[in-house]
């Protein structure tokens, strides 16, 4: 099981707010890690450092190193673009830009210089199948995406992020506004996108971090409590707190 | 804090003790009637048979609506999975002690031979079932370990009552059936002490996670 991103002494503030403290973590290649706690642990703020996402928030302070394939995404060298290709997000609430599907999933790969139609063909049919979508979508790619579900929108959003071939696909609560059958999609989709691509994924359902994570990490006031196989963490937690969290034994 | 489903897990336990004190009962009373050969004593062991499959199916149900609502993990969840797999042994309890006491009732016997030790081995094995169970209620995987180590004692009872059982035979003085009957009898105890044993095993699950598998039948 090789490593690809290192995280190594971690801290954030926002402002005098130490969000996160010390996190010292290796994310494992082609698995699914799931990040856990309560609000405000830290999980989404640590889920946003790993592709920079944090850059943008006014009076953030970071400190320590998270490595990608070895590589500092902190250096100032590094381009803040071609870290967030090489690392994809996916939110909470599904958001499509306002024009076709098919041009929702070429914007990326626009992006980044690929004009040829039948490239972008190739790459708006691949990347919807590998979201288990294309069947669903393939005779109106031409209509707009806000006209999907919540659920297609989701998944859309999904191949739109893996358009520009992503090794890590960041996933925030992305299931947490679907119903059961769209969650039980993208919870299918996440454990076949693993064999190509890296998920690390932040959920509030326990159950689902059970169910399709390999690693996960509990998270509580900012501190890294526990990072351990999943089936470890919800048989037999080393961590009291971890225990008591899991088991609804908290507050 | 789930205080619904925390007090479910107390009365999860509360529903253990009750049938390992049915359990315990049957197993005490089993023995009373063959030290005694006590045939009514032994039709009521027989009895309450029921009373306790009742109670393992109670026990079943509340675990898998437990799993079904409150999507139990960690030592919740093993102390469920441990309970559920728990009142098999401790129904086969119950079936060992009607068993012994449906050989007393219907056997000839008029007097237990003198030199078996049938009233200290059913006293190990009733020390074995009521510590089995309260190792659980306390999650005391220390307990659970000794009685797997105590079953020993019962297993060289079996062996010692077994050995008199065959130099009666040899001697020919004594009846056959008889004979046949406390063996089986012995025997019946000796699974018990097995039985309690398997609960000690799920026991040390719950509390440790560690799955050593259970007695071979």
């Amino acid at each position: 099981m090789s490593t690809i991103l290192d995280v190594e002494k971690l801290n954030l503030w926002y402002g005098d707010h130490h969000a996160l403290k010390d996190i010292n973590v290796e994310i494992p290649k082609n698995r699914i890690t799931a990040l856990i706690g309560p609000s405000g642990c830290g999980k989404s703020t640590f889920l946003k450092t790993l592709n920079r996402m944090n850059d943008l928030v006014a009076g953030v302070k970071i400190e320590g190193d998270v490595l990608y394939n070895g590589q500092n995404i902190y250096d100032p060298s590094v381009d803040v673009t071609w870290i967030r290709k090489q690392i994809g997000m996916v939110f909470q609430k599904a958001n499509p830009f306002p024009m076709s599907i098919y041009d929702n999933i070429a914007y990326g790969p626009r992006t980044h210089g690929i004009r040829s139609r039948v490239r972008l063909d190739e790459i708006v049919e691949r990347t919807l199948r590998d979201a288990a979508i294309w069947e669903e979508v393939k005779d109106r790619l031409k209509k707009p995406a806000l006209g999907l579900s919540g659920g297609q929108q989701q998944r859309l959003c999904i191949a739109r992020a893996l358009a520009v071939e992503p090794d890590i696909l960041l996933m925030d609560e992305s299931t947490s506004a679907l119903d059961p059958i769209s969650t039980g999609k993208i919870e299918e989709l996440a454990q076949q996108l693993k064999e190509k691509y890296t998920v690390v994924m932040v959920t509030h359902n326990m159950q689902q971090a059970a169910r399709i994570s390999d690693e996960c990490a509990f998270f509580l006031l900012g501190e890294l409590v526990e990072f351990s196989a999943t089936d470890k963490m919800f048989s037999t937690p080393t961590d009291k707190r971890t225990e008591d969290y899991i088991t609804g034994r908290f507050g | 804090m789930r205080s619904v489903y925390m007090a479910e897990l107390e009365e999860l336990n509360k529903k253990m003790i009750s049938m390992g004190m049915l359990c315990e009962n049957s197993v005490a009373k089993a023995a009373q009637s063959l030290v005694g050969l006590d045939r009514d004593l032994a039709a009521e062991v027989v009895a309450k048979r029921e009373e306790i499959n009742r109670e393992e199916r109670e026990i079943e149900n509340f675990c898998i609506r437990l799993l079904l609502t409150q999507q139990p993990v960690a030592r919740d969840l093993r102390m469920i999975s441990s309970a559920l797999k728990m009142v098999t042994d401790m129904e086969r309890i119950g079936d060992q002690s009607t068993d012994i006491a449906d050989v007393v009732r219907a056997s000839s016997l008029q007097k237990i031979p003198e030199g078996l030790n049938f009233r200290e081995m059913a006293e190990s094995v009733i020390h074995m079932v009521t510590k089995s169970i309260d190792a659980f209620v306390n999650q005391d995987a220390v307990v659970a370990d000794a009685i797997i180590s105590y079953d020993d004692v019962v297993d060289s009872y079996f062996d010692s009552i077994k050995g008199k059982l065959v130099g009666l035979l040899k001697n020919d003085k004594s009846d056959t059936t008889d004979m046949l009957d406390l063996l089986m009898i012995a025997k019946y105890f000796e699974r018990t002490g097995d039985h309690a044993v398997n609960i000690a095993n799920w026991v040390i699950f719950s509390v440790t996670g560690e799955n050593r598998g259970v007695q071979g039948k």
